[in-house]
Parts: structure tokens; sequence; C-alpha cells
């Protein structure tokens, strides 16, 4: 790799060609501030359409500022990052973008951790000095996200996560000069475009301009009911990353302050998530089983791979772009869904609890679980499985608005039955956590045999497709993850090409998978804060007495009491599910 | 006494363009056959780059230099375009070209072809064009059927075939990336350069992108000799300039003018002067973001380097003549409305800051502007220019800017004596009715729309200000012109 010698304010920087001034004032500990460009390290996710130019600086000889994110150093250039011109360039730039941003800070969700308002903080905005009009729109308000496009900046992260990695393409830029805005084709609302609620455009948008349908308020008159048992389940990530949001450092694992925490606003009974999901492997390895066994007798009604279901955006995506594929998936639901009617079926018949009277809240990292929840097939005479779910983002806030000291909080364990998980559901939360724990469950069902290793290293990390081939005592089994919507739709164009040798396949629609997910705390483009929660995911599913899904006696007792077996009569009402074709409603561009 | 030369425009209008035999017969076609047998496409590039010859499509950049570097770059496929889209309003000289003399075109650009490695060619043209439009469909037809555009041209079995594609009609699509998103079924905005279409163009393949008037100079450059091009212009810009003379000049329309002529040339020679016989107050060049110059730059020589140095650029050649009935606040004001409404909207200098120019611009006309606006005017004019993403954002603060430098005391009249002196800002401006002309014959306050007007039968009248909409019409019927502006 070739060298490249340059001087940016006065410091002598030595990068290699082809790197951004951006970067190579890093190496020399110039933090240049950005605000359009965006970058996931090691995911193959960059944004860079050098729109906001607040990172200008000047070059000596060229005749006008250069965007730092969008510059290549050069042999010998003489770069300045704060001299009079770019401080002046640059703060007017930000004036402007300011004259044309409803200031609104004090009430809006964003607040905190919006990347505009800590520009200004920053660059010491004390006034705008440019007034005038300001550009307005139609607010949208979907069952997940809420467009308040009036704070967008056109920064286009948004557009980029939902065309280039999720190959949605539900947002775009409409309009042309002071009326340009990033928004689905014509302006209609999301939710007659293809939008799958995966939330990374959310989980990237620099302003409070997307945002999550707020629940909280729902869950707070819930809890404040006294006809109303109030169950809460919390997901897998949630876990991992929660402690971010209250200074904790990035991979903190604060599972049993969550639970006090839950305890504490008054919830009837604390379960986890991740019951469910050990009972999703059970569901779900089973049905792979089942189609494994009778595909390798020759059976031509079966067919493989079988596609992990447990992700309701990845759901929603093939339901819209691969509705002619909607048999592949295994039917087992989400563990979200797993848990509303065990719940309240089961957990609440057997208090005498009426279905009417039980509120089951999800603490999710996810936004597609919010209109997962509130899909028709998951209520019973119009009362949802779940009735509302929040995300970590908005547990945190209902923990600070209830005087509750987090971090002072002492560990305290859930509640039973529905409390009780394994090692496999933890690992959930990441890409390739669901298909290893299938296989560890699936590996001693189909082969009769302990296996010793719980560890499948190979299905882990964070490269966007991975394929490995487990061996089942002498079977080969050839498993494939995705994560990234961008990344499943090359999966499943060769499984519809019939290039595809997989039996099973694992789809998240999050890069990373959950952790990574729209309702998580704002990483702001640090790739590490994700890989350091996967990484405590790990740690707690090492730590655990008990690792492999059908292991675990409360999930047993659940089959032995109520549910008979896997993906029996009762299952099968319960717990599995089937997906509609909603290609119609996805807009086509001519 | 100043000469036009008729280098792009050297068949318009002599030949008939849709007859390949009228252009054949002036040399046409001749360049190719020459360059297909006898030259490299080295030699080639070499000889236009001695010429000199520069691009029209506004920016200057060295046609022969752009050529080599598309050359140099490998790749599997290459593109030539010819940027058609002339969205420059009162621009038309691409059209005329086009319209007038096809083929000339469509020759540069299979000699492009041959130079760069290029087998595809494109003519990004304006969908409101239709003539031009049908006549290189003609003329494609034809020097297909002649065995010069197509499979193994003039038997050399060299291939290069031209496809036509429609503007999107924006603006900002005439510039080179957008222009390419816009072909490439993208939304038709710019993007970073580099990389340059030379490296990185239609289809991410190296794409050779250049103006119709640059093309149409290629032929006869080839035919004539470099040293005969390089002996016309000046020592930078060589050959001529097609300029389309509009505004407040007698003669209106096309002339081509050698590089060097100066405005003084162009305006009182070869375009008659001043309508009316007025008194020249400025002159607009390069389009909507170009600058304007005044009295003291008559005697300039224009060329890319002159012009920029007096704030204003050659842009595609649009040249529109001012007197002294325009008021130059209204007329910055006026090209600022059209660089917020052909802003693409990515950038944010230029999707905000034009539109916070505008409207500082308008509040001076209104007669509420502040010596604090002035000072923002020239700050966000500056940073504008500075921090845009696209020539357009880079240039469109220049009409602002240099009136501001050249016109500042208009500036100051506006702002400290809400006057404009050419009666074009309304706001500025009163009517009143002269106490000692009036005779009272109430024929004014009865035709005022707003009955603004007040006074008794054969008594002076008296105009109120606060409800007066200033549409003029007491004026123009009093008949005893008892009623000025003030
Ligand atoms: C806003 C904007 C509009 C432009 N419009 C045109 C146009 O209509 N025609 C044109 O030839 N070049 C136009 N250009 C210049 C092109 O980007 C490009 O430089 C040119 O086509 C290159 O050809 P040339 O080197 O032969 O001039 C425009 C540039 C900008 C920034
Ligand atoms: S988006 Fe940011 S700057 Fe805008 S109102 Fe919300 S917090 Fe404030
Ligand atoms: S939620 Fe996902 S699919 Fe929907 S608009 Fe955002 S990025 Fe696109
Ligand atoms: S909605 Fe948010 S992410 Fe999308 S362009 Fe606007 S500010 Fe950027
Ligand atoms: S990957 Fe997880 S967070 Fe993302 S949409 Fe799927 S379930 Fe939700
Ligand atoms: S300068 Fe204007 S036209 Fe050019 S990219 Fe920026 S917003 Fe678009
Ligand atoms: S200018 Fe028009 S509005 Fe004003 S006084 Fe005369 S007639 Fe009335
Ligand atoms: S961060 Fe460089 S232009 Fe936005």
């Amino acid at each position: 790799m070739n060298m490249v010698k340059l001087i940016i304010d006065g410091k002598t920087a030595e990068v290699p060609e082809n790197t951004t001034l951006l970067k190579a004032a890093k190496t020399v500990g110039i933090d240049i501030p950005t605000l359009c460009y965006f970058e996931l390290k090691d995911m193959n996710i960059e944004n860079r359409p050098g729109g906001c130019r607040v990172c200008v600086v000047e070059v000596k000889g060229r005749r006008n500022l250069a965007p730092a994110c969008n510059t290549m150093v050069a042999e010998g250039m003489e770069v300045y990052t704060h001299n009079i011109r770019v401080l002046n360039a640059r703060r007017t730039v930000l004036e402007l973008i300011l004259s044309d941003h409803p200031a609104e800070c004090l009430t809006c969700a964003k607040s905190g951790s919006c990347e505009l308002q800590s520009m200004a903080q920053q660059l010491g905005v004390r006034e705008i000095p440019y007034q005038g009009e300001q550009s307005k729109y139609r607010k949208d308000t979907s069952p997940a996200i809420i467009r308040d496009v009036d704070k967008c900046i056109m920064c286009r992260r948004c557009e980029m996560m939902c065309n280039d990695v999720q190959t949605v393409g539900a947002l775009s830029a409409v309009n042309r000069g002071f009326m340009a805005v990033v928004a689905p084709a014509f302006e209609m609302n999301l939710e007659k475009s293809p939008c799958t609620y995966c939330g990374q455009c959310v989980s990237v948008c620099p302003t409070g301009a997307l945002t999550e349908v707020d629940h909280s308020r729902n869950v707070i008159n819930a809890l404040a009911d006294p006809t109303k048992t109030v169950v809460v389940q919390t997901a897998p990530a949630v876990r991992a990353a929660l402690g971010e949001e209250f200074g904790l450092a990035p991979g903190t694992l604060v599972t049993g302050k969550m639970v006090a925490a839950l305890r504490r606003l008054g919830f009837d009974y604390v379960f986890d998530t991740d019951f469910a999901a050990d009972l999703t492997i059970m569901e779900e390895g089973t049905e792979l089983l089942d189609r494994l066994t009778r595909y390798l007798k020759g059976d031509k009604d079966v067919k493989l791979p079988i596609l992990t279901s447990c992700c309701p955006g990845w759901v929603n995506f093939f339901e819209h772009n691969f509705p002619e594929m909607r048999d592949i998936p295994s039917t087992a639901k989400s563990p979200q869904q797993m848990f509303g009617p065990i719940a309240k079926e089961y957990f609440g018949k057997k208090l005498g609890i009426d279905r009417k009277n039980m509120i089951v809240v999800s603490i999710m990292p996810c936004l597609a679980k919010k209109y997962e929840c509130q899909r028709d097939e998951f209520k019973v005479d119009g009362d949802p499985d779940v009735n509302y779910s929040l995300s970590t983002r908005e547990l945190a806030h209902l923990i600070k608005a209830s005087n509750i000291d987090f971090n002072s909080l002492p560990a305290d364990d859930f509640d039973n039955p529905l409390g009780e998980s394994t090692g496999a559901s933890v690992i959930f939360g990441t890409t390739g956590g669901v298909i290893e724990a299938a296989c560890r469950t699936a590996y001693e069902l189909y082969t009769k045999k302990k296996l010793e290793k719980v560890d499948f290293k190979e299905l882990r990390g964070l490269e966007n497709v991975r394929h490995a081939t487990i061996d089942f005592d002498g079977l080969p089994i050839n498993i494939g993850i995705a994560h990234g919507l961008g990344n499943a739709r090359k999966l499943l164009e060769d499984i519809r090409d019939g290039k595809s040798h997989f039996h099973a396949i694992e789809i998240m629609a999050c890069p990373g998978g959950c952790i990574g997910g729209g309702g998580q705390p704002y990483h702001h483009g640090d790739s590490e804060i994700i890989k350091l929660r996967a990484s405590a995911l790990y740690r707690e599913d090492a730590g655990k007495p008990i690792r492999k899904s059908h292991e675990n006696p409360f999930i047993q007792e659940l089959y032995r009491e109520f549910l008979g077996k896997p993906c029996g009569e009762l299952s099968h009402h319960l717990l599995h599910t089937h997906y509609f074709d909603k290609s119609a409603g996805v807009f086509v561009e001519e | 006494m100043a000469k036009q030369i008729r280098i792009a425009l050297r068949n318009c209008g002599v030949i008939d363009p849709e007859r390949i035999e009228d252009y054949i017969a002036r040399d046409g076609y001749m360049a190719l056959a020459t360059v297909l047998t006898e030259l490299t496409p080295e030699a080639v590039i070499e000889i236009l780059k001695k010429s000199g010859l520069r691009g029209r499509g506004g920016g200057g950049f060295p046609a022969g230099l752009k050529w080599e570097i598309t050359r140099k770059v490998q790749a599997d496929q290459k593109y030539v375009v010819c940027n058609a889209d002339e969205g420059d309003p009162g621009a038309f000289m691409d059209r005329s070209i086009l319209e007038g003399d096809p083929h000339s075109v469509l020759e540069a650009m299979t000699i492009n072809g041959y130079c760069t490695g290029a087998s595809k060619g494109l003519i990004y043209i304006r969908a409101e064009y239709p003539l031009a439009v049908e006549r290189l469909k003609t003329a494609m037809a034809q020097s297909r059927e002649m065995g010069l555009l197509g499979e193994n041209i003039l038997g050399t079995g060299f291939n290069f075939d031209i496809d036509i594609r429609y503007g999107a009609g924006a603006f900002v699509c005439g510039e080179e990336t957008a222009l390419i998103h816009s072909m490439e079924g993208l939304r038709g905005e710019p993007t970073v350069k580099p990389p340059f279409p030379s490296v990185e163009g239609y289809l991410k393949k190296p794409t050779n992108v250049n103006n119709v008037e640059t093309f149409a100079n290629v032929p006869v450059i080839l035919n004539k000799g470099w040293e005969w091009f390089a002996s016309i212009g000046t020592e930078r810009s060589k050959g001529t300039k097609v300029f389309a003379l509009a505004g407040k000049i007698n003669n209106v329309g096309l002339v081509e003018v050698p590089m060097g002529t100066t405005l003084r040339e162009v305006i009182f020679e070869i375009g008659g002067g001043i309508q009316h016989g007025r008194e020249f107050k400025a002159a607009q060049t390069g389009g909507p973001s170009g600058g304007c110059l005044t009295k003291k730059h008559l005697d300039t020589p224009i060329d890319y380097d002159n012009l920029i140095a007096a704030g204003s650029m050659m842009g595609s050649g649009g040249l529109i003549v001012m007197d002294e009935d325009d008021c130059m606040v209204a007329i910055a004001k006026f090209y600022l409305e059209f660089t917020v409404e052909e802003s693409c909207g990515k950038c944010s200098p230029c999707r905000i800051g034009n539109k916070r120019l505008h409207e500082i611009l308008g509040k001076i006309t209104q007669g509420n502007g502040t010596m604090e606006d002035i000072d923002k005017l020239r700050n966000l004019g500056t940073v504008i220019k500075d921090t845009s993403l696209c020539g357009l954002g880079q240039s469109s603060p220049n009409p602002v800017l240099s009136t501001l430098d050249n016109f500042y005391d208009e500036y100051m009249e506006h702002v400290k004596d809400k006057k404009c002196r050419s009666k074009v800002c309304k706001s500025l401006m009163q009517y009143l009715i002269i106490a000692d002309k009036c005779i009272g014959c109430t024929l004014c306050a009865r035709n005022c729309p707003v009955n603004a007007i007040s006074g008794e039968r054969k008594q002076a009248h008296f105009i109120d200000q606060e409800k007066c909409i200033k549409c003029g019409a007491c004026m123009e019927k009093c008949k005893f012109n008892a009623i000025i502006i003030n």
C-alpha cells in the first residue's frame, strides 16, 4: 500500500493513499465535525453524500473549501481545519441548517442524543442570524415509526440504510431545492410503502426526523390500572445495551438491574423473552428436523432450506418482496409473539386471570415488533397477545422518568416460570445466535447423542453473509447466515434461482442482529459498540448453567402440562403463524 | 471593426442540415476519415491539446486533456456523452448547432470514441428541443447508411454508435455528474468530484462528457490544423465563443467572436449598441449564476480567465445587457430566484443559503433592508460559493456578490434612503399628486382600485400611501401630469 504524507494544521500525517482527509486528520488527533457522513466499520456500511458541508477544510491551492469526508489525501497536501475561513464557513453552514429547523429541542424525542443539537453545542451557536421561511411537511405516523421531516437535514443516511443496506427502497430524496426531503415515493405514508419497520433508518438518523412511535404512556396507564395484571418480557439484546443509556460502558450486561428496575416500575411479573426464545427453538428446531428427515427420505413436497422466522422485519421483507416463497420460512412465531399467548392462555389461566385483564408488555431492541404485535392474526377478539412493545430507548426513558437510580440498583432475578432461560436463548440477540441455538438442540434431537462442544464458533462473526457446515454425526448440515436485508436478498435470490445448497438459513433484518436493532441506544456509527454488545451476550451464554433450549426445565414443564409436544396441535394453534402476500401494496417505480 | 468568425456555427444557415451531402461538400467527415485512416488516437489528442480548445459548456476544461484522461483509464467499456441539456434561460447556441449542423457533432463524437476507446455515444438533450432531435435522428440515419456511424466505419473495423437520451428538464441536470445519474435513472443530482466522469461516469465506466459547441469545433481543428486554431484568441483561451445576446441591446441573437474580443466590441459594434440610445449599465455573462460586469469592464478582452477575475464567468455564453432602467438589486434577486428554483437540494449551503440570499434581497427591495443585511449577503454569498457541492451553488451568489461590488451605491440607496433609482422596486416607489398641478378633476380617485385617493372636487387630491398598491392607474389617467413617482 502506498503511503502519502501530508500536513494537517501543521502536523505531519502519513496515511495510505485513498484515505479521506477526515480519517487522515484523526490519525493526528484532529476531529473534524461531520453531520451527513456515517460509517459502520467492518460492516460495509458507509454514507458519504457530501451534502451537509460542515466538514469543510481548506486545502492549499484549491479554489473552494473541500469536504473532508469526501476528499482524498495527496502527497504534500497542506490542509487547514480550523483557520478563520474554515471556522466561519462551518459555522455559517450550521447556522443555515438551523435556520431551516424547528427549535423544538425541549420536546423532541431525540433531544440528548441528537447529533445536530450536539453540533450546535460544539460550535457554540448562540443565535441563528439567518432567519427565514422554514420548510414544512406533513407529519407521518406509521405503526412503528414517526416521520417528522421538518427536522430532516437531508443527510441521506436513512436513504442509504433503506436502499443500499436493506434494499427495501422505501425512502428516497423527493422534491427539489428548499423543499427537498427524504420520504417514501410520492410522499405517501410510510405505512403504504414497502417499509419493513426494521428501524435502521431511525437508528442512523442524526436528528429527530425519524423516531419510534412511543408507547410508554400506554404502559404507564396500564401499570396504574388496579384491574390489570401487567406482565413484561425482555428480549435478549436489551440487557446488553440498556446500560449505555445510563452511562455504562458498551457491552456491560445489566440483566439483574434491568429486572430490578422493571419491578420498581410496577410490573406484576417480570419475565424473559429468552424463555420464549427457548420455546422458539423447540418449535423451529422440530420443524427443521421434520423437514430435513422427510427431505432426506426423498419427499418431494418438502422444501429446503428452512428459513428462520423470528425477526418480524425480515417477515415483512419477504411478504413484500418474495411472497411467492413464503412457504419456505419456518411457521414458528417470533419469541415475542410466542410469549404473548403463553402468558395469556397458559400462565394467566393458571392464575385465573382473564386475558382481557392481562396486559403483556415487551421490551425490545426492535421497532418491527411494534408493528408485529398490532397484526390482526396475533389478536384474539381484538385483544392483542402482546399489548405494547417498548424499545430499549423507551424503557430507559421510563426508568429515568420514574426517579430510579439505575446504576445503584441491586441485581434481581426474573420471575418464574416464564423467566427461566438457557444460554441458547440469550444469543438470539446477535447474528448467528438463533441458528447456533437451533443447532445445539437439533443436534441432540437428531443424533440422540449428547453435544459436548456447545460453542459453534464457526457461526459467529459479523461478515455480511456467512456459511458453515455442521457435522450432525456424519450428516453435514449446510448453514447460511445473513444479517441486513440486502444480504438476505442475495440468499433469497439464490434459493429462487435454485442455486442454494443450504439446509437452514438464519436471517436477521438488522446489521449485527438485534444487538444492532432499530430500538437500541444510538451507536452513532460506532461498530465497536455493536461488537461489544455481541460479546456480552456470548459471555452471558457461557456463564449459564443450562445452554441448550430443550434442557430448560420450565420449557419441559410447559410441554408436559400444557402444549403436549413441539409442533403438536396446540403449538400449531398458539405458536405458529402464516404469511401474507403483501407485494400488491408495494409501489414500483416505472 | 470587430469581426465575427464562424467556426462552431460555420455551417449553420449555410447547409441543409437534413442533407448529409451538403455537410460532406463542406469538408464534412473529412476529419473522421483522416483520423481513422492516418492518425493514432494519441496523435489526434496531441493536436487537440496543442489547439488549446477548452470546454464550451462552462468549465473551460482543456478538451484534449479530458480526452487523454478518458483514454488512459483502463476499462472494458467507455462512453462518449454529448451534453446538449442547455438549461441556461436565453441560451440557444447548442440548439442552433444541433438544428443547423448536426453532423459536426456526430463526427466529433465518433472521433472522440476512436481516441478514448469508446464504442458508444449518448446525446443528452433537452426534451424541449424536438426539431434538434429530429435533425439528429435524420443525420444519424444518413451517416449509418453511408457507413460513417455504426459497425466497421469507413471499412476501418472501427465500431461506434450513438443514442439519444432525453433530459429530465432540470437546469442542474446539465451538470455532468447529475446528467449521468439522470441517464442512469437515478435522481438528477450531482455527486462529489473526483471521481470525474472521465474516470468513473455512466454506469461507473469512463465517460467523456463534452458540450455541443466543444464538439462542433473539433472537425475543423483537425481539418485546418491546430496552428490555425491556436492563432485565434488569447493566450489561454483559443478559438471563438458563441454568445447569445439578449436584453436591452439592438441586435439580439447569436454571435460568434474570437476569444479576446472586448465587451465594448460585442455590445456596441456587433450588437449595435443599447436600445433606444440609452446608456449601458451592466452586462450579465455566464447565465443565471454569472456576474454583472460594468462600464469599467467594457474594454476587458473576454476570455475564461478575465471573466472569472472580473467576478463572472463564461458559462455557456449568455450575455444579457442592461441599461439605466434596470435595478441591479432587483436583477440580483431575479437571478437568485432562478437558482433557488433550480437547486437540487442536496447540499445545505445551496439548498438553504440561496433561499436566504433571496429572502434578504426581497427584504431590501421592499425597503426593509438594514446594513446588517448587506453584511449577511456578503458572508452568505462567500460561504455558499466556498462550500457548495457543485458548480451551481459554487456560482449562484455571483449575481449578488458582483452587484454588491460594482453597484454598492444602489444597494445603499435601497437600504438607507429607501429609494430605487430605476423605479423598479415598487415597494420603494411613492405615487404623489403635485398639488399645484392638480385641478381636482377626480378622475384619478375614480380609477383607483383601492380608493387610496381622496379630495374635494376642484381641490388638490391626495394619495394615502398606506392604502396605495402602486398600480399606476392614477398616473395613467391624469391628463394634467399632476401625478409623479418619487
Ligand atoms: C449547474 C450546471 C449546469 C450545467 N449545464 C450545462 C449545460 O447545459 N450544457 C453543458 O454543456 N454543460 C453544462 N454544465 C457543465 C458540465 O458540467 C460539464 O462541465 C460540461 O458539459 C463539460 O463539457 P465541456 O468540457 O465540453 O464544456 C453545467 C454545469 C453546472 C454546474
Ligand atoms: S432534532 Fe435535534 S436539534 Fe432538532 S429539535 Fe430535536 S433535538 Fe433539537
Ligand atoms: S424502517 Fe427499515 S425498511 Fe422502513 S424505511 Fe426505515 S430502513 Fe427502510
Ligand atoms: S430523515 Fe434523518 S436520516 Fe433521513 S435524511 Fe433526514 S435527517 Fe438524515
Ligand atoms: S433483527 Fe432483531 S431488532 Fe432487527 S428487526 Fe429483526 S427482530 Fe427486530
Ligand atoms: S450546489 Fe446546489 S445544485 Fe449543486 S449539489 Fe448542492 S444543492 Fe444541488
Ligand atoms: S397608484 Fe394605483 S393604488 Fe396608488 S393611488 Fe394611484 S391608482 Fe390608487
Ligand atoms: S460530513 Fe462531509 S459533507 Fe457532510
